[in-house]
Formats: structure tokens, sequence, C-alpha cells
């Protein structure tokens, strides 16, 4: 039973990881219908800005700062290799946020050098004591970082007027143009927050850890959860983070059990396959909005 | 017959060069390609080879992306399936590694294409269920399946950061990997690149210009529209995968003949995204674009490691910056952006306006 509950809450930990940089992930395809693979360097870059301005301003306020810094790197990114674009097959588009990311990740990397960035955050790998078993604070911190963010979107979705513009533009951009609501505005808003969910989940994903090169590898990881969740839906992006959390947190408590021809770290493949099992029973994920095929 | 442009029968249209214009600069082209070994020092030689290794490769690529309209992600996943295939089976059998002493390249290279052209039907019954971005993300996964598969597989591979001695180039008992007493290594691996990539370039285009080669474009342009028409979705979605491996295949088992040496951690994302990169800044849905693309960027990397002698702030220290190889990622990833944006249609495309300029010069139309 401990040891049940420490790996839910290192899955827990993990998957709101996924879960945040999924979010930003479908925020973009629901107004874009593309897939940013500038996420993977954007969250580089806010963990970057955060650990450096971190020692200045305190972490909370480096946490804000890195957020509201890479919103605007994520806006710039959109006005000048995304907005042009609009109109253009998506799959280019893609491609083009896959050159960006290059490009920024470079610029990341050089930051970093070859020491590794502190945090500088107040819970490190100590670890506290609920219902008996010692659990770290850094998966309660993730989760309640993602349940507010979960919260905070679903109210700005549900409550407020660009929230609304921007479920209409998810359903459709034509329609919603033809409404009044400025489609451009929706995009530069949705790049803004998958910025800025970039950085905090760069910053959660370096907590009790150092902020290396390697860190975009995790984004990376949340495609698959996209895929699984939808891709365009935001509680299935939620969801899936979580589920493919656990399980690879799961597998990963009890790969040394399995026969050696799996090799020693077989976890790391569990969303890939998950992912690739779910899409072959279900294509559009498990919450994602069937396509409908018009002639 | 002095009104080359009149096709007067539909064959003479689809012809491979049908215009006299293109056989000429095609036959020179052809033979400066062969010449340049006897001109060339042998590390431009090596470059070229890699250049025209890597060009059957991006042909596939351009097969399943460009030509059929399946976005793959995972060329890095077949280019290793090939490598590995062609190594273990021209290895040596009392290697550290798999090897079954079977050096002959005409043994090792259609097996490597064959092998990863089997993984590549097995892929494409996702291909057939998804569509667009979807089967790009699925294929990502490949390359990170394949990357954990071949760096746990030690007695192929040699593991991760070791690697393994590459396939061996053995023609009709030649080694051409050791200068002979007439030539050197490099020019004998230009030559068998060269003409390799003449042989793999002219299928491609007949496999193009065929009934199959329409039926991809179709898919591509409307695939449910492709349907309608009568055409076997399932079917040339998987030829296109297979095909595409087949060429990725042969191009990994070539590739790494030039450097002797291979380890997992070459096949990752990067090589993947590389791969597109040189579709599309090459030129999608042509064979001369995919051709364009891969020598484009083969030959960029001595331009880019010749800058620290120029440009005195630039290192090629990997620790310092701002370093050559910062400036190599970044010239890419600023390449595919620019291309996108302003020439979609590639180098190939830049080739077609200048084309279209000097023939109707100096008129405008």
């Amino acid at each position: 039973m401990t040891e049940a509950i420490q790996i839910l809450s290192r899955g827990l930990g993990a998957g709101g990881i996924y879960a945040l940089l999924s979010l930003g992930f479908v925020i973009i395809y629901r107004a874009s219908r593309v897939i940013s693979f500038a996420q993977p360097a954007l969250m580089l870059a806010g963990a970057v800005i955060v650990s450096r301005l971190a020692p200045e301003v305190g972490f909370y306020g480096a946490l804000a700062a890195g957020m509201a810094l890479t919103a605007t790197l994520a806006l710039a990114v959109e006005r000048v290799a995304v907005r042009p674009m609009v109109g253009r097959p998506v799959f280019t588009v893609a491609i083009i946020t896959l050159g960006v990311d290059a490009v920024i990740r470079v610029f990341a990397n050089s930051v970093i050098g070859v020491g590794l960035l502190q945090l500088g955050d107040p819970w490190g790998l100590s670890e506290t004591t609920v219902f008996g078993v010692e659990v770290q604070q850094r998966s309660l911190v993730i989760v309640a970082a993602t349940a507010l963010a979960g919260t905070i979107l679903y109210v700005f979705f549900r409550f407020s007027r660009m929230g609304l513009a921007m479920r209409a533009v998810a359903v459709d951009q034509e329609t919603a143009l033809a409404h009044g609501i400025s489609v451009g505005a929706v995009f530069a808003f949705s790049w803004a927050i998958a910025g800025a969910l970039a950085a905090l989940g760069g910053a959660m994903a370096a907590v009790g850890g150092s902020v290396d090169a390697n860190l975009w590898l995790t984004a990376l990881v949340a495609l698959p959860v996209i895929i699984l969740g939808g891709l365009d839906s935001l509680p299935g992006a939620v969801v899936a983070g979580l589920v493919v959390g656990v399980v690879q947190e799961t597998l990963a408590t009890y790969q040394h059990t399995f026969p050696n021809w799996l090799g020693g770290n077989v976890a790391t493949l569990t969303p890939f396959a998950v992912m690739m099992i779910v899409l072959l029973v279900r294509p559009y994920g498990l919450f994602g909005t069937r396509e409908v095929e018009r002639v | 017959m002095n009104r080359p442009l009149m096709h007067h029968r539909y064959s003479s249209d689809m012809a491979l060069l049908n215009t006299r214009a293109k056989k000429v600069a095609m036959l020179a082209l052809l033979a400066v390609a062969a010449l340049l070994a006897l001109l060339l020092t042998d590390d431009y030689l090596q470059l070229l080879a890699t250049g025209a290794a890597t060009a059957i490769g991006i042909i596939g690529l351009n097969l399943a992306t460009g030509y059929a309209g399946q976005v793959s992600l995972g060329h890095a996943f077949f280019l290793a399936i090939g490598a590995y295939t062609a190594a273990a089976i021209s290895g040596d059998p009392h290697g550290r590694t798999i090897g079954l002493g079977i050096t002959s390249i005409l043994v090792w290279l259609p097996a490597a294409g064959l092998v990863a052209a089997a993984v590549g039907a097995l892929v494409a019954p996702l291909a057939v269920r998804l569509r667009g971005l979807y089967l790009a993300i699925v294929t990502l996964g490949l390359v990170f399946v394949g990357g954990y598969v071949f760096g746990e597989w030690r007695e192929l591979t040699g593991g991760s950061g070791i690697g393994r001695p590459a396939a061996v180039p053995e023609l009709f008992g030649v080694r051409l990997d050791r200068s002979t007493a007439l030539f050197t290594r490099d020019q004998q691996l230009y030559w068998l690149m060269l003409t390799l990539l003449v042989l793999f370039a002219l299928a491609a285009r007949n496999v193009a210009r065929s009934r199959v080669g329409r039926a991809f474009n179709a898919i591509r342009d409307r695939d449910i529209a492709a349907g309608i028409m009568g055409i076997n979705l399932a079917r040339y979605k998987t030829i296109a995968f297979a095909l595409s491996s087949f060429y990725a295949g042969c191009a990994g088992g070539l590739l790494f003949c030039i450097t002797g040496y291979l380890t997992p951690d070459n096949f990752n994302l990067a090589l993947s995204v590389v791969a597109i990169a040189m579709v599309l800044v090459g030129g999608a849905g042509t064979i001369s674009g995919a051709v364009l693309g891969a020598f484009f960027f083969t030959l960029l990397s001595p331009l880019t490691k010749a800058l620290p002698s120029l440009v005195p702030a630039v290192t090629d220290d990997a620790t310092r910056t701002p370093n050559i190889f910062q400036l190599e990622t970044v010239a890419y990833g600023a390449l595919i952006v620019v291309f996108l944006v302003f020439e979609p249609r590639g180098l190939y495309g830049l080739w077609v306006r200048l084309r279209s300029y000097w023939k109707a010069w100096p008129f405008s139309y």
C-alpha cells in the first residue's frame, strides 16, 4: 500500500508535467490546427529564464517573470513564423515550428553552457508525510500546479469573452470570423498561453533536478500524450498526461523484474507504446473529436 | 522534326528526358560527375559520396512524403534498420557483434532494402488509419522506440556510444573501401555511390510516372477523392511506405560504408528532421529536388566547418559560444523557415523560375 501511494504520487507528479505541456500543444492546435513542435524549445527556454532570474528575484517572482517572458517569445514566434503561413498546408506550418524549435534550443543551450543550472526552488527532493507515507514534496507541488492551471483554464474558457472566442474558432474558423471574432487575436492569445504553460511545465520538470539540455526530451514525451488524449481535447490532455505518468512510474518501479532482453529502461517507451496501441483502436485518441469526412 | 517541344504521342510527352536540351544536359552532367573523381581530392570525394548516398535515402522519403503525401518523421528509424541489416550480413563472424561474413554488396544491399521495406509494410497499417499530423507523431514515436531497441541490443549494435563496424562494400571480390593499385578508396566509393544514385533515381522517376505514381499523387492531393475514383488507399499507402523504407534501408547500408563505423546514436530525431528539411528545401514531389536537397545540406557542413578560419568569433570548440555546431543547427532551422515561407517548391522551384525566365527572355511571358 505504501509503495502504491508512492508510485501514484511520483506518477501523478510526472504526469502533471506532461499534462501542463500537453495543454499548451492542444490550445495551439485548437486555434490553428497545427501541432507546434516549438513547444519543447519554449519549455527549455522557460526553465532557463526561471533559473537565471531565481537568484535575483526569488523563485516565485522568477516563475512569474519566466512565464511572462516565454509567453512573449511564443507571441513573437507566432507573429513572425506562423501567422504568414495562414491558409498553407498544416504540415508546412508544423515543419516551420520544427525549424523554430532548433533555433530557440541552440540559444537556450548556449545559456546553459556546460554546467547545470539550478532552479532555486524551495522544495528540492525533500519529502513530507501524507497519510503516514513519505512522498516527495515536488510531486504534490506539480499536482497542485496542474490542478490550478487546469482550473484557471476551465474558468477562462467557460466564462470569459476571449475563452468563448477561442472555443468558437476551434469549432469553425471562418464562421467565427464572420461573427466578428478576431481570429488573429485568438491565434496570438493561444500561443501566449501555450508559452506560459511551457515555461511552467519546464520549471516544474526541473524542480528537484537541474535545467539541462535534455529537458526538452520530456516535452517530446508530451506528443504521444496529446495524441492519446485527442489532439483537440483539453480534458483529454490532462487525463492522458496523468495516465501516462502513472503507467510509466509503475513500469519503472517493477521493470527490474522484467526479462533481461527487454533492457534496463523499458519504461521510457511507455508513452509511445500506449499511444500506438490506442491509435490502432481509436484513431482520434480517447477524447478527440472524430473528423467528419466531407467530399 | 526540329520542334522538340511539340509532342505527337503520349509516350514522347511522358518520356524521361523529353527534350533534346534535357538529354544533352543530363549526359553532360553525368560525364562531369564521373570525371570529378579524377579531379577532386579525396576529402571532397568522400563528401560527394556521402551526398549521393544521402540522396538515395531522401528520394525514398520524397516518394512517401512528397509524392504520396504521407508525412514521415521516422526516416531515421528505417535508415537504422538498413544500416544494421547491412552491417550484420557483411560483418566479421568472429567479431564482437553479430556478423554473417557475406561481404558482397550484391547481397547486403538488396537485403538491407528488403528488411527495411518489410518493417515499413508492418508500420503501414497505422498510416492507413491515420492522417496528417497524427501520422507524423506516430512515426516520430518509431524513432524513439528504435533508438531504445538499437541502444539495448548490444549483440547487434555494440551499444550506445560504442558502436560497431559498418557494412563492407565488396564488388566481384574487390574491396572498394581499400585503395587498389589504380584508384584510391574514395574514388571507388564515389563511383559506387554515384552509379547507385543514378540507378535509384531512375527507378524512382519511373515509379513516379507510372500507375503507382499517379495513385500516390491522387492520394496526396485528396485521399477521399482518390478512394472514390477507385484507388485502393490501403494498398497504395502500404506501397508508398514499403518503397520509401526500401530506399531508406539501402541508403542506410551505404551511408555508413563511407565512414566505416556506426553507433545507435547516429539515428536520432535530428536525423529525421534533417531528412524532412532536405526534402522540403530541395523540392517536395520531385526526384531532382530530393537530390538537390541532399547535396545542398551535405555540402553545407564543410562550409560551416570552414567558418572558424574566416570569422574569428566562431570557434570549433563545442563548449564555447558561438561554435560551429550551434551555427549549423541555427542554419538548418532558419533555412527550413525561409524556404517554406518564401519558396515552398524549394531549390527545384528556384531552378524552374530561373529556367522559365531565360526561356522567355527578353520577354516577361
